[in-house]
């Protein structure tokens, strides 16, 4: 068994994942900052329980015991692992 | 007596606001705070030792650093650094207990303030339910600060509250040094330690939402919700809204009886009365709208479907949290407007506001009844469809098509192009409360009734004026209202409306028609001499307009009522929701632009096409 990288938005969904951090989209980056303050911390499992009827957009996110809906560019700052 | 202040706070969906009607009732003030359209709600119990509290609501925060106005003022609130506002001498911070690896971290931070608080933990009967067990001791010990089961949906269930908050001594709290990043760490430490979860989630939320966000049947479960919120509000309202028009006129008639023939008669009945007639009677439509709202809101159901429609509205310009509001507006843009609170975010709830008139009221209703009748032949096209319909439907159309055309181009011009976030929470499912939605809709009410009808009532007046004075001369041939200032103005303003086809009768409709969209219809009548009730006038309208106007001219008037704000409530209520008269004189500027534009391009191209 092995880990691999993806970000949350190529994640599919119902894959329990595990993020590794958020990433800064640019030098201050409000969006991530929320996101870590909402729980997408390191070690926090992570996974997508419903996407958007049109174009699979935005993703529902389960984190802790919250679900946040996210646009797929808010995701894209999100590194998880999943185990395959 | 001594009054405490205190100031309940906590992440959005926490129950905060619940809590708040638990313990106030019905003993709240509603107002913005100062120089912004957050709102702030206020109210004051009495304990049992006779002590009075008076409670402030805080907007619901994620976090003090604040990306939204609300989470602004919670913040400048909690830090005493807002101005005209006293420190609140205890925070209550309110927290789900189904939900707290998100809410503790919010929890520390306020602690970090060290500021004297206490903990209400919410919501314990679905904790319970969940079979999640909190550990109240340890959690305390954890947490350094005294820790209160409350259930804010059940009668009594703050009575603990309460009673703590009557025998405290406040204390301020050794704000401890947590740096951001370790936050999190200790969330995860304290709920190792106090809570037991045995599930993340409840499977009554996971079952209803595998429907309600399915890609097939969420999005019928959505239209069908629609469509029964659309039945209700016009089945429901149609009764009120003619007893309304009923007791409005009997009152003038009263009045008319009594007061002596003169001008004091003219301003009360022809003036106030009928003015608060075409205004009051949308109140039924309004507080139906609203309480579907609330409903969607209280349940949880509200989020789900700004899920469902974000990419669509999104690529036009706008949230997937616009939605509601815009489809509340095709019945009255009025509760649709008051309804962008929900839209955190001020820029995209500004946008919605803007383009929220588009969308075809109820009150555009009896124009283009009018209009279709008297000029589009009740004919059939292709076998099935009936013109007169079909041109209905391209006015609805041409209404959604404009706003989204409307809400992109804001979206292109802007300055600002950064990216904002939806972020948005999908809370559990709730029974909506009897008391949280009647004190919500109580509210709307009010600010419906009161604020706006300072605004309406000094322009109804005005309105009124304008078409009395000066009286007709003695032996006049012609209506009144030619004579009056609104005649002159009409004329005057007929050379700037001969492009589109308006003729001097309807220039003078149009001012007396500002005052709401239907009136038009009234207003066209008294310019051409016709008595009765509104329906009589409208039988009567029907064929003159049809023998003196041309097609052109119709289709004209039809295209400047899919766009103009020939609605005085609306921008009442858009300067309410946005503290700006700026904004009030863009949308009315840029909507009178975009239906002089269509207007004109209708008249001259039915001119050369007949």
């Amino acid at each position: 068994m092995y880990w691999r990288a993806v970000n949350l938005s190529e994640l599919l969904p119902f894959t329990p994942a595990v993020v590794d951090d958020v990433i800064n989209v640019d030098g201050d980056d409000p969006i991530a900052k929320r996101l870590r303050e909402l729980g997408f911390v390191s070690g926090e499992p992570v996974r997508i329980v419903a996407r958007g009827p049109i174009g699979a957009d935005p993703l529902l996110v389960q984190i802790g015991f919250t679900r946040f809906a996210l646009r797929r560019s808010e995701a894209q700052r999100v590194r998880v692992h999943v185990a395959s | 007596m001594s009054i405490s202040r205190i100031a309940l706070v906590g992440n959005p969906n926490c129950g905060k606001t619940a809590l708040f009607n638990q313990l106030t009732g019905s003993r709240q003030k509603v107002a913005n705070y100062a120089g912004v359209t957050v709102e702030r709600k206020e109210g004051r119990f009495t304990a049992p030792s006779g002590r009075v509290f008076s409670l402030l609501d805080l907007p619901g925060a994620y976090s003090l650093e604040a990306t939204s106005p609300d989470e602004v003022v919670t913040r400048d609130i909690c830090l005493g650094r807002r101005a005209g506002e006293a420190v609140p001498e205890l925070i209550v911070c309110v927290v789900d207990a189904t939900n707290l690896r998100l809410h503790l971290r919010f929890v520390l931070e306020v602690k970090r303030l060290g500021r004297p608080m206490v903990l209400a933990l919410n919501m314990m009967d679905a904790a319970r339910k969940r079979g999640v067990t909190i550990n109240r001791e340890e959690l305390e010990r954890q947490l350094g600060m005294d820790v209160i089961e409350t259930v804010a949906i059940q009668t009594g269930g703050a009575q603990d509250l309460i009673a703590h908050l009557d025998k405290v001594v406040t204390k301020d709290m050794l704000a401890p040094v947590v740096h951001d990043g370790e936050v999190h760490d200790q969330v995860r430490k304290i709920l190792a330690a106090a809570v037991v979860m045995p599930t993340a989630t409840s499977s009554i939320d996971d079952t209803i939402d595998r429907w309600v966000l399915h890609p097939v049947f969420g999005l019928a479960i959505l239209a069908l919700v629609m469509f029964f919120i659309f039945q209700a509000v016009f089945s429901w309202a149609e009764p009120l809204m003619d007893g309304i028009t009923e007791g409005v006129t009997l009152t003038g008639e009263w009045f008319a009886a009594t007061l002596p023939d003169g001008l004091l008669r003219s301003l009360v009945v022809d003036g106030l009365f009928a003015g608060l007639g075409a205004v009051l009677v949308f109140l039924p439509q309004i507080l139906i709208l609203f309480f579907f709202i609330l409903v969607l809101e209280e349940s949880g159901y509200l989020p789900r479907a700004a899920f469902l429609l974000d990419h669509l509205m999104f690529k036009a310009g706008l949230t997937g949290r616009s939605f509601i509001p815009l489809l509340s507006s095709f019945a009255c843009a009025i509760p649709g407007i008051m309804a962008t609170r929900s839209i955190q975010d001020p820029r995209d709830r500004l946008t919605t506001i803007l383009v929220a008139p588009l969308m075809t009221c109820s009150a555009r209703l009896p124009v283009y009844t009018l209009l279709i009748a008297a000029f589009i032949p009740a004919s059939t096209v292709w076998g099935i469809f009936n013109l007169q319909g079909i041109v209905l439907f391209v006015l609805y159309v041409a209404g959604i098509v404009s706003a989204m055309a409307v809400a992109w181009f804001i979206k292109r011009m802007r300055k600002d192009k950064s990216e904002h976030a939806l972020l948005m929470e999908l809370p559990s499912y709730r029974m909506p409360g009897v008391r949280n939605v009647a004190i919500g809709l109580w509210e709307r009410a009010l600010i419906f009734l009161r604020r706006v009808t300072t605004i309406i009532l000094s322009l109804t007046v005005l309105l009124w004026f304008l078409s009395t004075f000066p009286a007709p001369p003695e032996g006049a041939t012609l209506p009144a209202i030619d004579y009056s200032l609104a005649g002159q103005l009409g004329r005057l303003m007929e050379p700037v409306f001969a492009p589109i086809g308006f003729n001097w009768q309807i220039c003078i409709a149009l001012i007396p028609g500002l005052a709401a969209r239907e009136v038009a219809v009234a207003a066209l009548g008294t310019v051409y001499a016709m008595s009765g009730s509104e329906e009589a006038v409208a039988a009567q309208l029907g064929p003159l307009i049809a023998a003196q106007w041309s097609l052109a001219t119709a289709l004209s008037l039809l295209a400047w009522y899919v766009f103009a704000p020939q609605c005085m409530s609306t921008l009442a209520v858009i300067r309410r929701e946005t503290n700006s008269w700026r904004t009030v004189a863009v949308s009315a500027g840029y909507l009178f632009g975009l239906a002089y534009l269509a207007a004109f391009l209708t008249y001259q191209i039915t001119k050369a096409l007949t």
